[in-house]
C-alpha cells in the first residue's frame, strides 16, 4: 500500500521533467526523423507521403568523409579540453577558498561576450596580418605565406577555446569534493606526485571527466559557426545541415543528415558503454570469485 | 649515538608569526613505542608532518638511521603514516589499498600476494579483502590503514591520533590491538595523542609537548610520578600544588611553609636549602581522607591536617573527595579495593583528616599559574539533602 503510494509520488515528482523532455526533446527528435522519409515540397516544407528518395540522394561519398572529419575534430577537441582541464581544475580546487570562486568566475567571464563575436575575434587574430601570425613570424615559427586561418587546425583551436570552460567546470566541481589528503597518503606510501595524480586523483574525479566529455563532445559534433567562420573548405556536418535547412530549404535532406550523424555517433558510443559495463561486471565477478576462493581457503 | 635511530636536532617550524614547533631536539630508539603527548595545538601534528616530509623545518635537521632526511620528499622516506581520517583510497578494495606501496616498489606478484594475505590475517580482515572502504566500519578502516602503512615494513610508523574518531569501547580494544601489533612487527612507532591514558598505556617513552616545546621526555612512570613542570603534573592526571618556601631541612627531608596554608614536610630530592621557593605536587590518590586520625604506625613525620569534606563523587572503582583545610581545597582519591559497605562512610560536611607521607610529594622545577587551571576544578559546593 505505502509502497505503491511511494511509487506514485515518485512518478508525480518526475512528471514535470518527463513532460518537458517529451515535448521539447523526444517529439522534435521523432519529427526530424520522420521528415527524412518525406519528399521536399516546392514551398520549402515537406510533402505528404513517405519516400526513401532523400536517403538515395545523400548516399554520396562526400558525406561520410565530412561526418568522419566532424567526429575526429570533436574527439580531438574533447581530448585536448579534458587534458587541459584536469590540471586546471586541480589547481583551482587546491586554492584557498576565497580565491576559488574568483578564478571560477574568470573562467566563465568570456560568456559575457557573444559567442559569434568571440569567434570573429579569433578570425582577426588568425589573419595573415593578425597579431598571432606576426608573433609567430617574429619568433621564427612562421612566414608570410603561412595560413593559420581557414583550415581544420583553426577549427580545432577555436573549438578548444570555446568549449574549454564546459570541460573545466564539471571537473572542477568534482575536484572540489575530492579529499586531497588522499594524495598525501599516496605520496606517503611511496608514490611520485604524477603517479598519485593519475592513480588517485583521476579516478576520484571520474564522474566530472565523464560529464566534461559529454559537455564538449556533443556540442562539438553539432557546431557550425566555428567551421563556417574559420574553417574554410574544411566544413563540418553542421555546416551541411545548416546549408540544407536555410540555404536550400530542403528539410528532408537536412533531417536525413542529422539522423545519420546522430547514429554514427550513438552507435560507437553505445558499443563503448556496453563494453565498459561488461568490464565492470567482469571485475565484480572476479572480486566475488576471489572472495569465495579466499574464504574457502581460510576455512579449509 | 648507537641507539639514536631517529633524531630531531633543533627543529623549528613557523607558520607566519606562529611558532608551531620551537627548537625541539630529541631522539627515538629503534623499535621503540614513542608517544608525543600534549594538548591540541601544541605542535604534535606539525612535528609528525615534518618527519613524514609534508612540511619542511625552518631550521634544524632530522636524521633517520644515520641519514639526514630533512630535505627528502615524502615518497623517498621509509616512513609511513596512519592518518587520523584513515585516508583509505575509496576507489580501491581493501586488498588493493594494502598492496599500494608494494606495487609502487615493483615487488614480484607472488611476493605482493603473500605479504598482503599475511598482513590481512594479522589484522583479521581476510574475509573483507574485496570490500571497498565505504563498506567498512570505523574499527575496520582503522586496521586497514595500519596494515597499509605497515605492509612494506617502514623504518618508522607514524600514527596521528589514530583512535580519536572511534567510540570508547572500540578505542580500548584498538589500544590492545596496537600494542600487540607493535610487539609483533617490531617497527618503531611514533604515536601522537592528546589522551594521556592512551600514551601512558602504550608507550615505552613519552615526550610531553606544550606550546611547541618538549617539556619532558621520560618513561610513563617517570612522567607521572616525577613531573618536571607544573604543566606535566597537571596535564597528566590530576594533582594538588602547594607552593611555598623551605624553612628547615633535616637529612633527606625538609619542611615547607606553604603560603596561606600550613607547614608540610616533603622529601628533598632536589637538595634544596633553606629559603628556596618550591612547588610541590601531590597526586590525589596519595592523599588519604579518614574520619579518625591516621594510626601511629604510619609514622611520626607524615603530614596530617584537619579538614571538612566539601564534595564527594562516587565512581565505583574509586571515590573522589574535595576537602577544605585552612581555606584550601585539596582533592583526594580513594580506590576501593575492599567491599565498600563494610568501611566507614564519609559524607558531606564531615570533620575529617587528610594525610599523606612526605615521600609522596614531588617538587616540580618549573611552575606557572596557568597550569594550575588545568587541574580538574572542584565542583560547586552542594548542599547535602535533608539539611
Ligand atoms: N598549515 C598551517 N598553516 C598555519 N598554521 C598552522 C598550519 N598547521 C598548523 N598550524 C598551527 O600550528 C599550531 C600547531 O598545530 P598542530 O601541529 O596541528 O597541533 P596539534 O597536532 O598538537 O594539535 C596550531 O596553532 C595550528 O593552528
Ligand atoms: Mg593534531
Amino acid at each position: 500500500m505505502t509502497d505503491s503510494k511511494k511509487k506514485w509520488q515518485e512518478f508525480f515528482g518526475t512528471l514535470p521533467s518527463l513532460l518537458w523532455l517529451t515535448v521539447f526533446f523526444v517529439i522534435p527528435t521523432f519529427i526530424v526523423l520522420k521528415f527524412a522519409f518525406h519528399a521536399k515540397s516546392p514551398d520549402g516544407g515537406v510533402a505528404p507521403g513517405l519516400t526513401l528518395e532523400t536517403w538515395r540522394t545523400i548516399s554520396n561519398p562526400n558525406y561520410p568523409e565530412i561526418i568522419w572529419r566532424t567526429v575526429w575534430i570533436s574527439a580531438v577537441t574533447t581530448l585536448i579540453c579534458v587534458l587541459l582541464s584536469l590540471p586546471c581544475a586541480y589547481c583551482i580546487a587546491r586554492m584557498q577558498k576565497k580565491w576559488r570562486a574568483f578564478v571560477a568566475g574568470l573562467i566563465m567571464l568570456p560568456f559575457w561576450t557573444s559567442f559569434i563575436v568571440r569567434v570573429f575575434a579569433w578570425r582577426t587574430l588568425l589573419n595573415p596580418e593578425g597579431f598571432l601570425q606576426q608573433v609567430l613570424i617574429w619568433l621564427g615559427f612562421a612566414d608570410q605565406n603561412t595560413m593559420l586561418n581557414y583550415n581544420a587546425g583553426a577549427v580545432l583551436l577555436v573549438s578548444v577555446y570555446s568549449f574549454l570552460p564546459f570541460a573545466i567546470m564539471p571537473i572542477y566541481t568534482a575536484a572540489e569534493k575530492f579529499d586531497f589528503s588522499l594524495l598525501e597518503a599516496a605520496r606517503d606510501l611511496g608514490a611520485r606526485s604524477f603517479f598519485a595524480f593519475r592513480k588517485i586523483f583521476l579516478p576520484g574525479v571520474k564522474r566530472g571527466v565523464i560529464s566534461a566529455i559529454l559537455m564538449v563532445f556533443i556540442p562539438a559534433i553539432g557546431s557550425y559557426v566555428i567551421p563556417d567562420l574559420v574553417g574554410g573548405t574544411d566544413e563540418l556536418i553542421g555546416n551541411k545541415i545548416y546549408q540544407r535547412t536555410f540555404g536550400d530549404r530542403n528539410w528532408p535532406h537536412a533531417s536525413a543528415l542529422a539522423t545519420l550523424t546522430a547514429f554514427s555517433v550513438l552507435i560507437p558510443l553505445g558499443c563503448v558503454a556496453w563494453w565498459m559495463k561488461r568490464q565492470d561486471e567482469k571485475e565484480a565477478r572476479r572480486l566475488a570469485e576471489a572472495t569465495a576462493r579466499r574464504l574457502s581457503g581460510g576455512t579449509a | 649515538m648507537a641507539n639514536e635511530f631517529l633524531v630531531f636536532d633543533h627543529v623549528t617550524k613557523r607558520f607566519g608569526a606562529l611558532t608551531a614547533v620551537n627548537d625541539v631536539s630529541f631522539s627515538v630508539n629503534k623499535g621503540e613505542f614513542f608517544s608525543l603527548l600534549g594538548p591540541s595545538g601544541c605542535g604534535k601534528t606539525t612535528l609528525l608532518r615534518m618527519l613524514g616530509g609534508f612540511e619542511r623545518p625552518d631550521s634544524g635537521r632530522i636524521y633517520l638511521n644515520g641519514k639526514d632526511i630533512t630535505d627528502d620528499p615524502p615518497n623517498m622516506r621509509r616512513v609511513h603514516t596512519v592518518f587520523q581520517n584513515y585516508a583509505l583510497f575509496p576507489t580501491m578494495t581493501v586488498w588493493d589499498n594494502i598492496a599500494f606501496s608494494l606495487r609502487i616498489a615493483k615487488k614480484p606478484k607472488e611476493e605482493i600476494e603473500e605479504d598482503v594475505d599475511q598482513i590481512l590475517e594479522m589484522i583479521r580482515m581476510t574475509d573483507h579483502a574485496w570490500k571497498y572502504p565505504s563498506q567498512l566500519s570505523g574499527g575496520q578502516k582503522q586496521r586497514v590503514a595500519i596494515a597499509r602503512a605497515l605492509v612494506d615494513r617502514p623504518q618508522v610508523l607514524l600514527l596521528d591520533e589514530p583512535l580519536a574518531a572511534l567510540d570508547l569501547k572500540l578505542r580500548q580494544h584498538m589500544l590492545l590491538e596496537l600494542d600487540a601489533i607493535h610487539d609483533q612487527v617490531g617497527i618503531t612507532f611514533m604515536y601522537v595523542t592528546h589522551d594521556q591514558g592512551e600514551a601512558m598505556s602504550l608507550s615505552d617513552r613519552i615526550a610531553v609537548m606544550n606550546g611547541g616545546k618538549v617539556e619532558q621526555l621520560d618513561k610513563p612512570t617517570q612522567i607521572y610520578e616525577a613531573p618536571r613542570s607544573s604543566f606535566v603534573a597537571a596535564f597528566i592526571g590530576d594533582t594538588n600544588f602547594f607552593d611555598g618556601e623551605i624553612v628547615s631541612t633535616e637529612g633527606d627531608y625538609c619542611t615547607i611553609n606553604v603560603y596561606g596554608f600550613a607547614q608540610i614536610s616533603a622529601y628533598n630530592d632536589k637538595k634544596l636549602s633553606v629559603g628556596q621557593k618550591v612547588h610541590l605536587s601531590v597526586r590525589p590518590e596519595k592523599i588519604r581522607v579518614t574520619l579518625a586520625p591516621p594510626p601511629p604506625e604510619k609514622g611520626a613525620g607524615i603530614n596530617v591536617f584537619q579538614c571538612t569534606v566539601s564534595d564527594i563523587i562516587y565512581q565505583g572503582v574509586y571515590t573522589k573527595y574535595w576537602v577544605k583545610s585552612s581555606d584550601r581545597s585539596i582533592s583526594a582519591l580513594r580506590p576501593h579495593s575492599r567491599f565498600l559497605l563494610d568501611q566507614e562512610s564519609i559524607t558531606w560536611n564531615d570533620k575529617a583528616y587528610c594525610w599523606w607521607h612526605p615521600d609522596d610529594g614531588y617538587m616540580v622545577e618549573n611552575f606557572s599559574e596557568e597550569d594550575a587551571s588545568l587541574i580538574h576544578p572542584s565542583p560547586p559546593a552542594q548542599k547535602p539533602k535533608g539539611e
